[in-house]
């Protein structure tokens, strides 16, 4: 038994630095970079290209949620230079002061942001944020087998239309997601703080829940690829790379409206490379380097300018498609009625 | 007496089958519990040839997902980063663990033996959410302490990871150890005591290796412990500590791509191999 | 009596206080200090992150019947998780310490080695062999076990929930009923049946008994992790029943934030995890004290 030990853990040891000596990050004089960003959200040529054009070294670190973004950003987790929240979550962020004010006059390629995501609603002027990457949720089908094609919330909330894919269905595991597009098909605004429309929307996704196999805001695209759900609640960008691999897939947008989110690009509090945290984010303004991002990553580009230089087939596909007169809502921050919707949702997973 | 003979021979004749039936429901049972451990070994291993992006649909043999795990410099770092992390926690904890182990032997009997037992197992037995959370606001406390004491405010890392972990494991090696302990006769170490050793040459030359398998078997379960530790590595982890759990987790959010399973796979045959190995040496021996 | 030998030699030689010094010093800065800091939150009013000052509400508002049903389900499903375990792993250890040595160390690493699998990636594993339309299902339709149209409906179950849990945690079962029957004296059961016992009352009576801590270690290593995972319910339970985990952790990162709230769920799981393995190490020491 000792030998074994003694062997097992020399080997465990051996392997170890073998390891340290391959792997030990590369540590330089250079400028670095710290970038905490969603996995696959930005394209790793283009950190090259940044890398070559300025002579610094670029990091990244990934997060799988704008919460924990924010739970490692209110433990003080300073030492990241960029990250890249979402629109409800830079208003939190910043009221919390724990974001950096912005001086734009770094940033001369703001211009080529499309006039639908310029001085938003969740930061005026832009004193904290610059748009990034945006997409819409609906309803991601599988053409073959969901028929008549889904064109409304309906489609997805309604009993006697769910019957024949019950079991079959996934929506977005998004407390906000999830309670908005209830809202939006009983007529109401997803921000609502009218506690009557919120037990409205509570007895209807109590009504759905029979027919929904999960929840699920990470696997959707993979059940939808492999045929395990037929139809599911669900982002643009995801639906578009789940196209690539399964060609009967798409994507609706429902005709009463849905939400739509941008990602930021936002300094954190204590990021100590300033400049070039600012330097980067013009740089990825550029519209080329834009078009680079969208064709890598699938989500639509806040940049107009980059319009023209997208790959064609991300173009006319689920990420840039928005149909005319669709309503759009940002998801906003609503203080202490957030509680009103925790509740609905408690209720909905504690049954 | 013929009748009693028989009785005998009866029950024996009983017996047997009933013995051959026990005994095959048992290794029945075995069988079936490996296979269990197993099976999504398995499916996870095939799928790594998968040629599809998702993990969940078989798309074609290829090495498509082993040649981008070489190339992706983010997983690299996750699995330095793993490694750096288990092996300084795993040592810590090892020598705290061993020491501490000891230290109680030398007190069995002692009026607050059974306490300092309950303590020991409580880090073990904690939920991890608890210790995670606890931990960062702790960190983050006296992070803003140590700003406004000393000017200067550390941030988590792998440094606060390491900590963690090591608070954790020191209970695994503990325990391990104390069980090999509590099998061990006192006679030798009272011998080389009797013949004027030190405290510290019966430690070093009697007890140490005496409890060495221990030791090490504490050691290697520490180092598979943090090696897979998620939760707690969540809320302690920072810039450029990101670990192979949590490299996983963010990686799944955009679908699970047969890289995981490619990734585990590698990881698996390893330490297989390594088994395999260490027991074909010794079979040698 | 070997107590009173060690008090009159070894204990007057021995000065153990400095062996306990590191992990005890260790303990008090990342271990009691943080739940301290826990506990403290427990007792503020919820803010952003908190308030500061105190209240004992957040205990109160644990009644709410809605948490209770979570927390009851919680303890249901841990409760089966634990049961199951027990019930494969105890004839599984039984099997592994009647093998030759060789054979035993075997066994053993093969328990060891899934641990060495990203967990997570195992789970996705589970989910791929599950779902409709998944590896076992088009097994039993290829075997002609069923017929091409049946769902089975495996996965997101209250079913594929516990077996998540039972598959992260059978090895944790294993290892301390193992070490328990390794060392047990297998004499003991025939001395037994010679004495007249069935082998019913000889495994009932003798071997039980004899591995009882094991047991106990064993569902306690299975019962208290199982109780705070959110990641298997999650998956594999499609997030469709919350269990406490999953409110934990919510309470903590998602909006609205209630640090004192999941501060008080955490520390009513700490109290009740503590009272436990009190209660067993006191039942240890009687069983110890009357054998």
């Amino acid at each position: 038994m000792r030998n074994l030990w003694a062997f097992l853990i020399l080997a465990a040891a051996v392997a170890l630095f073998a390891a340290a000596l391959v792997f030990v990050p590369r540590s330089s004089s250079r400028a670095t970079l710290r970038i905490f960003i969603w996995e696959e959200y930005i394209d790793p040529e283009v950190l090259a290209l940044f890398e070559k054009e300025f002579a610094v070294a670029v990091t990244e670190d990934n997060y799988g949620s704008n919460e924990d973004l924010r739970a490692k950003l209110q433990a003080g987790a300073s030492g990241y230079d960029l990250v890249v929240p979402s629109e409800y979550m830079v208003t939190l962020l910043a009221r919390d002061g724990l974001l950096v004010e912005l001086d734009l006059s770094r940033i001369p390629n703001l211009r080529n942001i499309s006039a639908r995501f310029r001085d938003p609603s969740y930061d005026p002027g832009h004193r904290h944020s610059v748009p990034y990457l945006w997409g819409v949720s609906g309803i991601g089908y599988n053409r073959q087998r969901v028929q008549p094609p889904p064109s409304s919330w309906g489609d997805l909330f309604e009993p006697e239309r769910l019957t024949p894919y019950a079991g079959r269905v996934s929506l977005l595991n998004d407390m906000r997601e999830v309670i908005g597009a209830a809202l939006i098909h009983l007529g109401h605004s997803p921000n609502t703080v009218d506690p009557l429309e919120l037990e409205e929307a509570k007895n209807l996704l109590l009504k759905q829940k029979a027919f929904v196999a999960k929840y699920d805001s990470e696997g959707f695209e993979d059940s939808l690829v492999s045929g395990e759900t037929v139809m599911a609640h669900g982002w643009s960008g995801e639906v578009a790379t789940a196209r690539t691999q399964n060609s009967e897939l798409e994507f609706a947008i429902p005709k009463e409206g849905t939400l739509m989110f941008v990602d930021s690009w936002a300094i954190p509090r204590g990021g100590p490379n300033r400049d070039l945290a600012l330097e980067f984010i013009n740089f990825t303004l550029r519209p080329e380097v834009s078009a680079r991002i969208v064709n890598f990553v699938n989500y639509a580009s806040a940049n107009e300018e980059a319009r023209t230089l997208v790959d064609p087939a991300v173009l006319t596909g689920p990420a840039y498609f928005l149909p005319e007169g669709v309503k759009f809502w940002w998801v906003e921050d609503l203080g202490d009625a957030n509680k009103l919707y925790e509740q609905v949702w408690t209720e909905l997973k504690g049954r | 007496m013929a009748e009693a003979r028989s009785g005998v021979a009866a029950e024996g004749a009983e017996e047997a089958p009933m013995d051959r039936l026990l005994r095959g429901l048992l290794a029945l049972n075995a069988v079936s519990a490996y296979a269990f451990l197993y099976l999504p070994i398995a499916v996870l291993i095939l799928f790594s040839f998968s040629a599809s992006r998702y993990a969940s649909v078989w798309g074609g043999f290829s090495f498509r997902w082993y040649i981008h795990l070489f190339r992706d410099s983010a997983v690299r770092d996750a699995l330095a980063n793993s490694l750096f992390i288990a092996g300084l926690a795993s040592v810590l904890a090892t020598v705290m663990g061993t020491l501490l182990a000891l230290g109680l032997e030398r007190r069995r009997g002692h009026r607050h033996a059974a306490r300092w037992d309950a303590a020991v197992t409580l880090p073990i037995l904690i939920p991890d959410i608890v210790q995670g959370i606890s931990l960062l606001l702790f960190f983050v406390l006296s992070f803003s302490a140590l700003e406004r004491l000393l000017g200067w405010r550390p941030t988590l890392g792998r440094t606060t990871v390491i900590l963690a972990h090591t608070a954790f494991a020191i209970s695994y090696v503990a325990v391990v150890v104390r069980a090999r302990l509590a099998g061990m006769s006192r006679t030798l170490e009272e011998a080389a005591m009797d013949l004027g050793a030190t405290e510290w040459q019966v430690l070093h030359r009697v007890t140490l290796p005496l409890v060495w398998p221990g030791v090490l078997g504490g050691g290697l379960l520490a180092f598979t412990l943090s090696l897979d530790e998620f939760v707690i590595t969540f809320f302690t982890t920072g810039p450029g500590a990101t670990t192979l759990p949590i490299q996983v987790w963010s990686m799944v959010r955009r679908g699970v791509t047969p890289e995981i399973n490619a990734l585990s796979s590698l990881i698996l045959i390893l330490s297989i191999v390594l088994v395999t190995l260490s027991l074909a040496v010794q079979r040698k021996r | 009596m070997n107590g009173t030998q060690e008090e009159l030699t070894g204990a007057s030689r021995f000065r153990p206080g400095w062996l306990l010094l590191p992990a005890s010093v260790w303990w008090m800065v990342f271990f009691v200090m943080p739940l301290g800091i826990l506990a403290a939150i427990s007792f503020l009013r919820p803010g952003s992150p908190v308030e500061w000052s105190l209240t004992a509400g957040n205990y109160g508002r644990l009644l709410d019947p809605l948490l209770l049903k979570v927390f009851l389900r919680s303890l249901v499903m841990a409760a089966a998780a634990t049961a199951v375990c027990l019930a494969i792993g105890y004839p599984m250890a039984y099997f592994m310490a009647r093998q030759p040595p060789r054979l035993q160390k075997l066994l053993y690493f093969l328990t060891l080695i899934p641990l060495w699998a990203n967990s997570l990636a195992l789970t996705y594993a589970w989910m791929v062999l599950l779902r409709s339309d998944g590896v076992l299902e088009r097994g039993l339709r290829w075997a002609g076990a069923i017929g091409p149209a049946d769902d089975l409906r495996l996965l997101y179950t209250p079913a594929s929930v516990v077996l998540g849990l039972v598959y992260w945690y059978l090895p944790f079962m294993v290892y301390p009923l193992y070490a328990s029957l390794e060392k047990f004296d297998w004499r003991l059961l025939d001395a037994a049946m010679d004495l007249g016992a069935t082998r019913w009352t000889a495994l009932h009576r003798v071997m039980l008994p004899l591995t009882m801590p094991g047991i106990i270690g064993g569902c306690l290593l299975v019962f208290i992790p199982a109780l705070g995972n959110f990641v298997v319910p999650q998956l594999m339970g499609g997030a469709k029943q919350a269990l406490i985990g999953n409110v934990i952790q919510e309470r903590f990162l998602s909006q609205p934030q209630d640090w004192p709230l999941g501060s008080a769920l955490a520390m009513t799981m700490m109290v009740l995890v503590t009272a436990a393995v009190w209660a067993y190490f006191r039942y240890a020491r009687e069983e110890h004290a009357l054998g």
